[in-house]
C-alpha cells in the first residue's frame, strides 16, 4: 500500500464514512483510520435511525444547514446505494394541558426552518391516524418528513463507494501520534504510519482525544447515554408514526419510533456518564422505559420484548455542532455530532469539502465519473435475498447462510461478530441466537481465522 | 399450489410422533416442515443423558434419541430446510425452501415450533453487551455440536431442570461453574438437586439472588447480584441465562390464533382458536421432556384420525 494520501479522516463512524466518500467522490486520495475492530464501532452503532427535517433543530445552526442538506442528498443517491426509506411521518403528540398549548409553537418553529408541510391535527384526526395510541394524548403535529433508515446499511455504504473511488480504510488502527513534517502528517497508527496533506478530525467520541494529539482541544466530549427497547414484530402494526414527545426545559423525552426492521422501539434516555466505549444498559431504566411504551400504546402490554441497547452521544457543551478549519495547519475538527449525525452526516460532509476548497487546496477540476455500491436490503418492505431461495440460518430475522458469507466478504468485510451483525441482522431477532449463534459464531470464527 | 391433509409444522419429538403415529392408522397424506437442516429438535444438542422414547427408559443422550426418532420416522415426508414464513389470510402457508417462496394448503394443519429459553434481552438485564453470555440452548450447541469451550467460570442464572442440565453440559466440556443463582426462595426444579450441584458438581445454588447487570469491557468480567438488600458482585468470565421457557411463536404472533403468554390457546383436543389449526408439544408452554411430547404427538394422532373417519 502506498501510504501518502491527500487526507486522512481519524474515526470510521457515519460522518467520518461520509466525509471520506465526499473527499474520494471529488478524486482525492484518502485514508480512514478507525480504532475498532469495524467500522461503526462507537457512537454511530446505537441511534434510533431517524432521517429528520430539522423542524425542530435551532433555527440558523449549522446542525439544520448540514440535516437539511444531508436530508436532500440522501433521498438523491438512495436509490443508486440501495438504502432503504420508510416513509413514516412523525407526530409530536401532547399529553397535557400545556403541552397542548406548546404545539402552535412547535409549528410556528418548524415554518421558520422551513419545514413548511409540518402541520397541527386535533385529537380526532390523531385518533385516524394512530388508533392504537392512549386516549389520553390530547393533540398533535404531523412532520410528514421524518422518516425511519437504517443506521449501519448507510455509513456501510459510504464506505464501500469511498472504497471504489480508491479510498482506503484501516481498522485496528488507533491513531497514536500525529506530526507535521514538511507540510505533511505523519500519522502513527496501530496499524501503521500514514502521510497525509489534510487531517479530518471525526473522532466521535474519542474527539477530543485525537484533537489534543495536535493541539489544546476547545471542546471536551461529555457523552450523554440512551437506552433503549426493541419490541418483537407484531409490535410495528401498533404505530404507523415516529411518536415524539413535546420537548421541554428538562429533557427532549423518549420517542417510540419504528425500525426500517419491522420492530416498534423506544428510547433514547439521554444520561450523562463516563463511558465512552460499550455503554451499559440498567434494569431499572429498561423497565422504565418498556412502560412508558405501553403507557403511549396499551397493546403493546401483550408483546415481548426482542432486544435492548444503549448508545452513546458525543455532545459537548456546546449545543452546535463544532466543524472548524484550523487553517495554519491543514487539519479539520468535526465534533460534538450527536443524534442527529445520520441525518446530518452527508451534509457535513459537504460543508467540510467546502472548508478545504476554502482554507486549503482547490479540489480537482474534473471529478471522476461516480462508481455506485449498492448495499444488500435488509428492510422489511423490500425484497430480502430470502425470497429467493437458500438455506436461512436465522430464523427470526430469515438471514440466509449466502448473506452471511457475503458479509464477511467484499471490500469492507465485518470486521467483528457484532459488525457481522450490523450487515446481516444474524442473531438481532426474538430468539437472541438462542438458535443459531453456535452455528453463526462458528462460521464467523472460521472465517476470521481463515480456516473455512 | 402443494396441498395436503395434513401439514405439521416443526419435526421435534413432538412433531414426528405424530406423523409416525398418523401413518400408523392409516394417514398417508402428511407432511412435516422442518426448518432446521435435520429435523429432532432440541434433543439434537442435548448432550446428556435422561431422554427414553415415549419416556420410557431414559437411559438415552439427546443426540441418540434424535437419531432414533429419525430413524423411527424414516420414509416418511419430512421437509427440512423448510421455514413456513407465516399464514396468509386465505389460510395459506407461505413457505420458504432451498429453491425460494412457494406457497402450501392443508386440510389440518398443527402447530409443533417447540420452544425457546427467554433471552437477555426479554429479561432486561442490564449492564455491558458481551460475547459470553448465551442461553442454554446455544452453550449446548457450542459444546457438542461445535466442540468448543466458549469461557471457563460462568454463573448459571435459574434453578429449573434446564439450569441444572448445564452442570452437565460444562463438565463435558471441563468448565467449572462459579455458582448458580436464582431469584426464587425454592427450586423450581426438585430440591435435591441443590445438594447434588454441590455434592457431585462444587457449585452451590444462591437463592433468592436477583442478577442486576453483566459487566465487563470486551469480554465477561463480574456480575452483580443482589440478596435481601445486599449488593455483591461475583467476578466470572460468562454467563449461562436459562429457563424461562417461551414458546417459539414467531409464526402465529401476530394474532392468527388466540394466545396466552405467547402459547397458543387450545382446548383439550390440542385445539386452538382456529378450527383447523392444532398445536401439540411444548409450544403449549408448559415444559416437559421430549418423551412426554412424544405422547402427546400420540393422543393427537388418534384424535385426529378419529374426526377423520
Amino acid at each position: 500500500m502506498d501510504n501518502r494520501f491527500d487526507i486522512a479522516v481519524i474515526g470510521g463512524g457515519v460522518v467520518g464514512l461520509a466525509i471520506l466518500r465526499r473527499f474520494a467522490m471529488t478524486g482525492l486520495t484518502c485514508v480512514l483510520l478507525e480504532k475498532g475492530a469495524d467500522i461503526l464501532s462507537g457512537a454511530s452503532k446505537g441511534n434510533s435511525a431517524l432521517l429528520h427535517t430539522g423542524f425542530d433543530a435551532p433555527a440558523k445552526s449549522l446542525e439544520l444547514q448540514c440535516m437539511q442538506a444531508g436530508y436532500r442528498e440522501y433521498i438523491d443517491i438512495r436509490q443508486k446505494l440501495n438504502l432503504p426509506l420508510h416513509e413514516t411521518g412523525a407526530l409530536v403528540v401532547a399529553w397535557t394541558q400545556e403541552e397542548l398549548a406548546a404545539l402552535d409553537g412547535i409549528v410556528e418553529k418548524a415554518h421558520t426552518n422551513d419545514v413548511s408541510n409540518v402541520k397541527r391535527l386535533t385529537q380526532t384526526e390523531l385518533r385516524v391516524r394512530e388508533p392504537q395510541i392512549s386516549k389520553l394524548a390530547l393533540g398533535a403535529v404531523l412532520v410528514p418528513g421524518e422518516h425511519v433508515i437504517d443506521a449501519w446499511s448507510a455509513p456501510l455504504a459510504y464506505g464501500q463507494q469511498a472504497i471504489a473511488h480508491g479510498a482506503v480504510i484501516l481498522r485496528n488502527a488507533e491513531v497514536t501520534s500525529v506530526e507535521r513534517v514538511n507540510s505533511q502528517w505523519r500519522i502513527a497508527s496501530m496499524a501503521g504510519e500514514v502521510t497525509a496533506g489534510t487531517i479530518i478530525n471525526a473522532a466521535g467520541l474519542f474527539g477530543d482525544y485525537v484533537e489534543a494529539l495536535a493541539h489544546e482541544p476547545s471542546f471536551t466530549i461529555k457523552p450523554r447515554k440512551g437506552q433503549f427497547v426493541v419490541f418483537d414484530k407484531p409490535a410495528a402494526k401498533l404505530a404507523r408514526s415516529i411518536i415524539l414527545p413535546v420537548p421541554n426545559e428538562r429533557t427532549k423525552g423518549v420517542v417510540l419510533f419504528r425500525t426500517i426492521f419491522g420492530n416498534l422501539a423506544i428510547g433514547p434516555t439521554a444520561e450523562e456518564t463516563d463511558e465512552r466505549t460499550n455503554p451499559a444498559t440498567d434494569s431499572a431504566t429498561l423497565a422504565k422505559l418498556k412502560s412508558r411504551a405501553i403507557e403511549i400504546v396499551p397493546a403493546l402490554t401483550d408483546i415481548d420484548v426482542t432486544a435492548v441497547y444503549a448508545g452513546l452521544r458525543p455532545a459537548t457543551h456546546h449545543k452546535d455542532y463544532i466543524i472548524e478549519a484550523h487553517k495554519d495547519k491543514n487539519w479539520i475538527t468535526v465534533a460534538g455530532i450527536r443524534s442527529t449525525g445520520l441525518t446530518g452526516s452527508l451534509g457535513i460532509a459537504q460543508h467540510v469539502a467546502k472548508l478545504y476548497a476554502k482554507h486549503f487546496n482547490k479540489l480537482p477540476k474534473k471529478p471522476p465519473e461516480p462508481i455506485w455500491t449498492p448495499v444488500p436490503n435488509l428492510a422489511e418492505q423490500s425484497i430480502r435475498p430470502y425470497m429467493k431461495g437458500g438455506e436461512i440460518i436465522c430464523h427470526c430475522e430469515w438471514v440466509t447462510r449466502g448473506e452471511i458469507e457475503a458479509a464477511c466478504q467484499g471490500s469492507l468485510p465485518a470486521g467483528d461478530l457484532g459488525g457481522l451483525k450490523r450487515r446481516t441482522r444474524a442473531m438481532m431477532g426474538r430468539c437472541q441466537g438462542f438458535y443459531c449463534g453456535a452455528e453463526i459464531t462458528t462460521m464467523f470464527e472460521k472465517v476470521k481465522h481463515g480456516t473455512s | 399450489m402443494e396441498h395436503h391433509d395434513i401439514v405439521i409444522i416443526g419435526g421435534g419429538p413432538a412433531g414426528l410422533t405424530l406423523a409416525l403415529e398418523l401413518n400408523a392408522l392409516g394417514i398417508k397424506d402428511v407432511v412435516v416442515l422442518e426448518r432446521e437442516q435435520e429435523a429432532g429438535g432440541i434433543p439434537r444438542h442435548c448432550g446428556h443423558l435422561g431422554f427414553g422414547i415415549d419416556n420410557k427408559n431414559r437411559f438415552l443422550t439427546g443426540p441418540k434419541f434424535a437419531t432414533k426418532l429419525r430413524e423411527l420416522t424414516n420414509g416418511l415426508d419430512i421437509r427440512t430446510g423448510t421455514t413456513v414464513l407465516e399464514f396468509t389470510l386465505r389460510g395459506t402457508m407461505r413457505l420458504h425452501s432451498g429453491s425460494g417462496i412457494s406457497e402450501m394448503s392443508a386440510r389440518r394443519i398443527v402447530l409443533a415450533t417447540g420452544t425457546r429459553e427467554s433471552s437477555r434481552a426479554a429479561r432486561l438485564i442490564g449492564g455491558n453487551r458481551l460475547p459470553g453470555v448465551m442461553n442454554t440452548g446455544t452453550f449446548q450447541q457450542l459444546v457438542y455440536l461445535k466442540h468448543q469451550k466458549p469461557f471457563s467460570n460462568p454463573v448459571i442464572v435459574g434453578s429449573e431442570w434446564v439450569s441444572f442440565s448445564n452442570l452437565l453440559t460444562c463438565r463435558h466440556a471441563k468448565i467449572k461453574p462459579v455458582c448458580m443463582i436464582t431469584e426464587s426462595t425454592n427450586l423450581n426444579a426438585p430440591s435435591y438437586f441443590s445438594l447434588g450441584a454441590r455434592l457431585a458438581f462444587g457449585v452451590s445454588v444462591k437463592r433468592s439472588t436477583k442478577l442486576l447487570s453483566i459487566n465487563g469491557h470486551i469480554k465477561v468480567e463480574s456480575v452483580d447480584v443482589e440478596s435481601g438488600g445486599q449488593k455483591q458482585t461475583i467476578a466470572c468470565d460468562g454467563v449461562i441465562i436459562s429457563g424461562k421457557f417461551r414458546s417459539e411463536n414467531g409464526l402465529y404472533s401476530s394474532g392468527v390464533i388466540e394466545q396466552e403468554n405467547t402459547a397458543p390457546l387450545t382446548t383439550d383436543t390440542y385445539r386452538t382458536s382456529k378450527p383447523n389449526i392444532y398445536a401439540v408439544g411444548n409450544v403449549l408452554g408448559h415444559l416437559e421432556t421430549a418423551g412426554a411430547c412424544m405422547l402427546h404427538g400420540r393422543k393427537l394422532a388418534t384424535i385426529i384420525a378419529s374426526e377423520l373417519r
